[in-house]
């Protein structure tokens, strides 16, 4: 295993008598990733979290969670691994800086140290002037704030959020989304389940789309994209309606490229690679001008959607 | 310990400073003040013109406007304290949606369990040392008569005997907070337990020992004994049964057999038990401890092994 894979999955597999939520998941998430899990209710995603969380045991196959097996050594990979469950609860009389300090003490810390990071998240997450009231006051959305700043609170390596967003406004959605980017930024890698794909496209650096406990593809989701939408092929975008001749042939010259269309007030050249460094220097030496050419980018939203249309499988 | 210690005191935490405890415990100190006092107002007529154990016969002595003796009144509230400690001890984790957040920390997933039983115990060992101390201390005042050596040992088996009858409680209510996933269901199913021990017991053992040896007016007093031994076999498999027989021969030096029959066989022959020293009283309950004892571990062992096997989900 290498030494900045923090998440790998052998054919993980567990089945409930005859039902399988998870079949041969084979899942391998790098340290500082934001990984997306995708997929309709009932996919596996839950399931596939609870078996890296050790919460149940797989049927077979195995779990390398930072280099741990999470059903034998729970405590090892706890330690550095954070998780909010999808209904993540409080104890609704103690106050959210009550509820941070017994976590922190679960993780064994304490005195000025647990206090200034309590002060600093409750911050962090916009909490900070209600942090002294009970949590049974709180909103959904604060609560949702506060599971994540519960997270923070051992200061994981890697964190995993499942439906983070679940039944929040957009402006909570938003709030969420931006304390899991901050959470990336700070190099936690991050494992996230989601239904919203805009938003989840706005964080993750690769997702895994399930179906029925399998990942049918996972990757970055431009590579993602292409490979659903385009057949692996790159779409590059120039924002010029027609193409002199001359430029136009010394376009179609450029290895890789096999068509070139106008459409509407832009023109798209297609290749089997990312040629749009070449494409740039070849405009440039013919017109003088620099273009903004831009690859195609692709919504989350239309890769799924290709994944699941058809009749329901 | 990995989080032992920051789980039992969190619960204790959260046990005195909830209104539910507080009731309880202003409950049994009402309650165990009352009967001591009238304990204390029928002492002398109880007594008579006995010397010894007079300090005990305040624990014993009931009086005729309020036939609760502190025994009794012990023997029905330790249950209700037990059962209230327990019955929301893991599915108001789950519901609340705790449990997942709990148990994704790093600590092992038996001291959940192991720290709130040790809380529990605790909170219950609270209670009725205190109690004890107070209904002695005000026994003290009211009578004037200090306890002899012997008594105070007497007193003190009765308190940890007690802790014990709390700990059965607690543990067979908190393995229905694990196997029941509302908390209504196992607070239910605890009363209901607690019922059917405390009112249909002694029912169930009558009808069956009546039908094994039935008794007339006729029968000899080997019948009547034989009747009885079933009787009480029947009603020893449940745990107050074996409380209170524990607590008479601790509490009653001169209840040489805790067994009514014997002691009618004893005035018949005209031998009149001699008190007997704790040890033989000790010995004499042996079995009913045991039980107890076995009782709770196999409650608690259960409620653990659930515990532990169980899959932790947040839905």
């Amino acid at each position: 295993m290498s030494d900045n894979l923090v998440i790998e999955t052998r054919d993980l597999t567990k089945a409930y008598g005859k039902f399988i939520a998870v079949k041969n998941l084979n899942l391998r998430i790098e340290e500082g990733e934001v990984f997306g899990l995708l997929g309709p209710n009932g996919a596996g995603k839950t399931t596939t979290i609870l078996m890296l969380m050790g919460f149940c045991e797989p049927t077979s196959g195995s779990v390398r969670v930072t280099g741990y097996d999470p059903a034998r050594e729970p405590v090892k990979v706890k330690r550095v691994v954070g998780y909010m469950p999808e209904r993540i609860g409080f104890y609704d009389d103690m106050t959210a800086r009550e509820n941070l300090e017994y976590t922190g003490r679960l993780n064994g810390l304490g005195g000025s140290l647990l206090k200034s990071r309590i002060d600093e998240l409750v911050e962090i997450v916009g909490l900070k002037d209600r942090a002294d009231q009970p949590v049974g006051r709180y909103s959904h959305g604060m609560k949702q704030r506060l599971g994540i700043a519960d997270v923070m609170v051992k200061q994981p390596r890697v964190a995993i959020f499942d439906e983070p967003t679940s039944g929040i406004d957009p402006e909570g959605t938003d709030q969420v989304l931006n304390l899991v980017r901050d959470m990336a930024r700070r190099k936690v890698t991050v494992i996230i389940s989601s239904h919203q794909l805009h938003q989840l496209q706005k964080v993750c650096t690769s997702v895994g789309i399930f179906s029925r406990g399998q990942v049918i593809a996972s990757g970055p989701v431009d590579k993602l994209g292409r490979e659903a939408l385009r057949k692996g092929n790159y779409n590059i975008i120039l924002p010029i309606a027609q193409l002199a001749d001359r430029v136009r042939s010394e376009i179609s010259r450029i290895p890789g490229v096999f068509s070139i269309d106008s459409i509407a007030d832009t023109t798209i050249v297609s290749a089997d690679e990312d040629v749009s460094a070449e494409l740039e220097r070849v405009v440039l030496e013919i017109t003088g001008l620099k273009v903004q050419m831009k690859v195609e980018e692709f919504e989350l939203e239309e890769i799924y959607m290709k994944y699941f249309e058809g009749p329901p499988v | 310990m990995n989080g032992l210690l920051e789980i039992i005191r969190k619960e204790l935490a959260d046990s005195f400073n909830s209104k539910r405890f507080i009731i309880l415990f202003l409950l049994v100190y009402v309650a165990g003040i009352a009967t001591i006092y009238i304990a204390a107002q029928n002492i002398r007529t109880a007594v008579g013109d006995s010397t010894r154990d007079i300090f005990l016969n305040l624990f014993i002595v009931s009086g005729s406007n309020m036939p609760f003796s502190f025994p009794l009144f012990m023997s029905i509230f330790i249950p209700i304290v037990g059962i209230a400690l327990g019955f929301d001890a893991v599915n108001s984790e789950r519901t609340s949606g705790n449990l997942s957040r709990l148990l994704s920390q790093p600590i092992y997933r038996d001291n959940v369990i192991n720290g709130k039983f040790l809380a529990g115990l605790t909170v219950i060992s609270i209670l009725i040392v205190s109690v004890v101390f107070i209904v002695a201390g005000l026994g003290l005042r009211l009578i004037g008569v200090p306890p002899e050596a012997e008594e105070v040992l007497r007193l003190f088996t009765f308190v940890i005997v007690s802790i014990l009858y709390g700990a059965f409680w607690m543990s067979l209510s908190v393995l229905f907070s694990v196997l029941f996933k509302k908390t209504s269901t196992s607070a239910l199913a605890s009363i209901a337990v607690w019922i059917f021990l405390f009112l249909f017991m002694g029912i169930i053992a009558n009808l069956i020992a009546g039908a094994v040896y039935p008794v007339s007016q006729d029968s000899t007093v080997a019948q009547v004994a034989d009747y009885d031994s079933l009787f009480r076999m029947i009603n020893r498999i449940s745990p107050g049964t074996l409380y209170s027989e524990s607590i008479q021969a601790i509490l009653l030096p001169v209840m040489g057999s805790s067994s009514p029959t014997m002691m009618m066989i004893g005035i018949y022959s005209g031998l009149m038990p001699a008190p007997l020293p704790l040890s033989q009283s000790l010995t004499l309950v042996w079995p009913q401890l045991v039980g107890l004892v076995a009782l709770t571990a196999i409650c608690f062992a259960g409620a653990y092994i659930k515990f532990m096997r169980e899959e932790i989900r947040s839905t």
